[in-house]
């Protein structure tokens, strides 16, 4: 399959036009792709036996969750790129209309709004701009000279910038994080030049304290017991000591399935959501995480790859993005519970217990496919 | 500004994805491996650490409470017993905010008082371990335990809990000879060794439950156990058993405080009965009692109120603990006082005009009869008449300093029983006594008072009846005390006694030497007179007795008579009656039983106390229930 991939990648050699399509071509479907995700899947449901305290019912919701995004997957990726560059200007206006409706209509829990609510249903719409922002900053690119002049990153940034600080407002810091960097990742693929990428990081740097300015009391608690758990270990340092603690006592072989006391004896918050890797780390030791780190490789690989091997500029530029952000899940989640960077609300992808995000990430990987398997018909 | 329109160049821009596609890949992979690393960092460096950290957070220590001693009397029958009690109890942590609506339902699927209800918030305040439930009421009944199971499921967080709790099975009958047990306050927490009481709810608050706590109580057993995050045990993952508490073998005798009990019944009343040769206490009543069953698990405002305003004062320990001026039966010792110290020679005599006084025309010390005892009355007489100007006239001559020192010898104004924790010392009067406490010198009137057991001196019942052993036993001590000895199981299956090493024992006075050792014989003589003698006091008792008593009346004055007066019984209320009082022991010549017998207004020793006593003795020595026997003493 992946050598037929490969010949159909390469345009110059025309064999495409030769040999027969076969019918797996006509799915749009990407195999190695779903083969990785699928052991993904898999093994979330089977951590999340354990994390969820051997309750049945947990196992089987996220299931059905899965087999929701399974089918986003299967659906966007048939989807033809040209149509959703068409799209993305008037999805995106209607996607930053939304998240205006949320800071001014929108109901949430926890001191944060981030659900619309409509009869009968109430969705979030920072999820339906985490993929839209990388088409509408792609379509805005691939129709100019690349790499984008200083004006077209200032617009693409306004671009980036208006949902970000609407969901910062909610506030969430964890998803306007993701789609920040989702934007940000289709300019650096358009290849904006290093010295637009290495002033930004200066200004950033620079800019930190007027982060902090902005930022909500609880967010900034946040920071602060991040860079000192042990100050207020029964407050807020609790839910980072006791992961740390998790992720620790289970040392390289772990404690085996269903037996990890931090988790098992509830003495892990959040354990089959945000902080399910360290369920991972304390049941199935460092092996465990290294192989579910290595399943997370090779489908950041394989995405690279797909990204690699298309031809439009549209696609490649929000291919990469997508599989970038989803390596910033990885990153962010795995580093928060493990106490490298402070916390924020960022589930490990596939494995989290958790409504949308699954689906969105199956999306997203729905459209990279799409992009990929509709590279030929691009051609002009 | 004239600058070249640039043109989108395909393959260049599809180089310059795939270059930055590989330095993202590369980018990734750094990422990945700073994961690694610090789970390498958490993981194998600090897993060490980590892993102890987890430990800690999941495994407890939680105490067990030992099983407390049991209490036996001397021939093995039980007397403080541990039954199953059911109480219902909360767990706050399981009912959350539904503790009212909880509550509310508790109440009415079973009585609970607004009282019960005040104290189970008090003890929800008190600091506990996590998962501690906390009892809302005792003693459930079999139908309210029945009533509560069926409702279970509506009341998450509420459950029935079986303890060990104290029985008294002969309740009232022996409460101020054992005392009780009752719920450990934060106070006593604080006396004892925390660790040891972790998981021990009572503690003996009175009488030979507290002093013998230590004994009794054993020591506390240990689990380790794993708790989940809310400190729910898990499951046990190694146990130290605790030590049961060991078994006391009492000195009481229940038949014997059963009847003499009895016999006090209605009264206001105390016995103690003693074995001289061994300074058992073989009954310790004080009537009325209570039931000591209903301070275990917290007595309710009604019934403490009903017991501390009544005017019998149920709870007051008489025999202990209730002063009594003495009277008469502190004449055998002011008489040995007065002739050892050759004060008076033994063959001493007064003539007794009915009254004494130290002067002519001074102020006249009346005699109880009064016409008085005749023209020359000797001691044995005086003994056997309680002869009061014989005494008088021997007491002011023997003075206080002598006085004060035999009666001090015989355990007068101090504690010197071994193990009954609320004994009071009373008080034994001298010169320097009364410039202490009164400011006044010692005048002779006073040593007149206390010739004839009046004015100063105050004993408890306690205090007589080792006075009555050390006489019986002529003048060799014996400590009183309650405890026969720990029970020990032999290897043969039988039971071993042996009496427990106390930090800091009770000490008693040395043996009373006499410097005319055969004064003993002449005293017992005199209290043999006063039972079996033709003019004694108590003749009553002596005459069908099948086994010699040596005794002494007593009366003592509860209201002061003028000095023209006379008492009249029936024209003061009751409770300005005398109090009759007796000493005895018996066989005189091998005495098994030493007592004293005080009844609280209760008229004349001679024709209250002292068929009481009779009455004793008969149950202790015949074997005589009261029953079958006819009540021959009051004839």
């Amino acid at each position: 399959m992946s050598s037929r991939d490969f010949e159909r990648s390469m345009p110059e050699s025309g064999h495409h036009l030769q040999r027969k399509p076969s019918w797996w071509s006509y799915t749009h479907l990407d195999g190695w792709m779903l083969a990785l995700l699928a052991l993904l899947c898999g093994f979330g449901l089977f951590i999340l036996y354990s994390a969820s305290g051997k309750d049945v019912a947990y196992v089987s919701r996220q299931a059905v969750r899965m087999g929701a995004g399974f089918v986003a997957l299967v659906v966007l990726a048939q989807f033809s790129p040209r149509l959703m560059a068409r799209w993305a200007p008037w999805v995106y206006g209607v996607g930053v209309l939304l998240l205006v409706g949320v800071i001014l209509f929108g109901v949430g829990a926890k001191g944060a709004q981030r659900w619309l609510a409509l009869p009968g249903f109430r969705f979030q719409p920072s999820e339906i701009m985490k993929l839209i922002l990388p088409l509408m900053i792609a379509a805005y690119l691939a129709k100019r000279p690349l790499p984008p002049s200083l004006k077209h990153c200032f617009w693409s940034l306004v671009m980036i910038g208006l949902p970000t600080v609407l969901i910062m407002k909610q506030p969430d810091l964890g998803t306007s994080l993701l789609i920040a960097a989702s934007g940000i990742f289709v300019l650096l693929f358009s290849g904006i030049r290093w010295r637009y990428i290495f002033a930004a990081l200066g200004a950033a740097g620079a800019a930190l304290p007027g982060l902090w300015m902005v930022m909500k009391d609880y967010q900034r608690q946040r920071v602060l017991t991040f860079l000192d758990p042990e100050s207020d270990p029964l407050g807020s340092g609790w839910n980072i000591i006791q992961s740390k603690t998790a992720i620790g006592s289970g040392g390289v072989w772990g404690k085996g399935w269903l037996s990890g006391t931090q988790s098992q004896l509830d003495f892990l918050p959040e354990s089959h959501t945000d902080f399910i890797i360290a369920v991972i780390a304390e049941e199935l030791g460092m092996i465990g995480v290294i192989l579910l780190l290595a399943v997370y490789i090779l489908i950041i690989g394989r995405g690279l790859w797909m990204a690699a091997q298309i031809q439009d500029c549209f696609g490649r530029l929000v291919a990469g993005s997508i599989v970038l952000t989803f390596f910033v899940y990885v990153f962010v989640n795995i580093g928060m519970v493990s106490g490298l960077l402070p916390v924020v609300g960022v589930p490990l992808p596939m494995v989290s217990y958790g409504g949308t995000s699954i689906v969105t990430l199956m999306a997203g990987f729905g459209i990279l496919m799409s992009m990929h398997t509709h590279k030929q018909m691009l051609l002009r | 500004m004239s600058r070249p329109e640039r043109f989108k160049d395909h393959h260049q821009e599809g180089r310059t994805f795939r270059f930055r596609a590989v330095l993202a890949f590369l980018f990734v992979l750094l990422m990945i491996g700073v994961l690694v690393g610090r789970m390498y960092y958490l993981q194998v460096v600090e897993h060490d650490r980590y892993a102890a950290m987890s430990d800690n957070n999941r495994v407890q220590l939680k105490p067990v409470a030992p099983t407390r001693g049991l209490i036996y009397d001397r021939n093995g029958i039980l007397l403080a017993d541990n039954r199953p009690s059911y109480s219902v109890t909360i767990l706050k942590e399981e009912v959350g905010k539904a503790l009212e609506p909880t509550l509310a339902e508790l109440r009415k699927l079973i009585p609970i008082t607004d009282k019960e209800v005040e104290r189970f918030r008090k003890r929800l305040k008190q600091r506990r371990r996590p998962y501690e439930s906390v009892p809302v009421r005792f003693r459930l009944t079999e139908e309210e335990i029945a009533r509560l199971a069926v409702n279970y499921h509506r009341l998450p967080g509420v459950q029935v809990e079986a303890n060990l709790i104290r029985y008294y099975p002969y309740g009232e009958s022996l409460v101020h000879a054992l005392g009780y047990v009752g719920r450990i306050n934060q106070r006593e927490l604080a006396a004892v060794d925390p660790d040891n009481y972790a998981a021990t709810h009572y503690i003996g608050k009175l009488g030979v439950e507290k002093f013998y706590e230590p004994t009794l109580h054993g020591e506390v057993g240990w689990q380790k156990v794993e708790t989940n995050a809310r400190g729910r045990v898990m499951r046990v993952l190694e146990s130290t058993d605790p030590v049961p508490g060991e078994d006391l073998q009492l000195t009481i005798d229940l038949r014997l405080q059963l009847i003499t009990e009895k016999l006090l019944q209605g009264e206001k009343a105390s016995i103690v009965a003693i074995e001289p040769k061994t300074g058992d206490i073989l009954a310790l009543v004080s009537t009325p009692g209570y039931d000591p069953n209903l301070f275990v698990t917290g007595i309710s405002t009604k019934d403490y109120s009903r017991l501390r305003d009544s005017p019998d004062l149920p709870l007051f320990n008489r025999a202990l603990r209730g002063g009594y001026p003495p009277g008469s039966t502190v004449k055998p010792i002011t008489a040995l006082a007065a002739i050892d110290s050759e004060s008076v020679p033994e063959t001493h005599t007064v003539r007794d005009p009915g009254w004494y006084s130290l002067r002519p025309g001074g102020r006249r010390y009346r005699d109880w009869k009064r016409g008085g005892h005749g023209n020359k009355v000797d001691l044995k007489l005086a003994m056997a008449q309680s002869c009061d100007v014989w005494f008088y006239d021997a007491g002011y001559k023997t003075g206080i300093d002598n006085m004060s020192d035999y009666l001090g010898r015989f355990g007068f104004g101090q504690v010197t029983s071994l193990d009954l924790p609320e004994a009071l010392p009373a008080v034994l009067p001298s010169r320097e006594w009364k410039k202490r406490t009164r400011r006044l010198p010692w005048y002779p009137g006073d040593s007149l008072n206390l010739s004839i057991g009046q004015g100063f001196l105050v004993a408890t019942p306690l205090q007589l009846a080792t006075a009555s052993a050390v006489l019986a036993n002529r003048g060799k001590w014996v400590q009183p005390k309650m405890l026969k000895g720990v029970r020990t199981p032999l290897d043969d299956g039988g039971v071993g006694l042996n009496m427990p090493v106390l930090d800091n024992p009770q000490s008693h006075p040395k043996d009373v030497e006499l410097n005319h050792p055969e004064f003993w014989d002449l005293t017992v003589d005199n209290m043999v007179e006063v039972v079996h003698g033709e003019r004694g006091t108590a003749r009553k008792i002596g005459l069908d007795a099948p086994y010699t008593i040596a005794g002494k009346t007593g009366t003592a004055q509860v209201v002061g008579i003028k000095q023209d007066e006379r008492y009249d019984a029936d024209k003061l209320e009751k409770r300005f009656h005398d109090h009759a009082l007796f000493i005895a022991f018996a066989p005189a010549e091998d005495p098994k039983i030493a007592l004293a017998v005080i009844v609280e207004n209760g008229g004349g020793g001679s024709s209250t106390a002292a068929p009481l006593a009779r009455k004793v003795m008969d149950a202790y020595l015949l074997g005589d229930d009261l029953e079958p026997k006819p009540e021959v003493a009051s004839e």
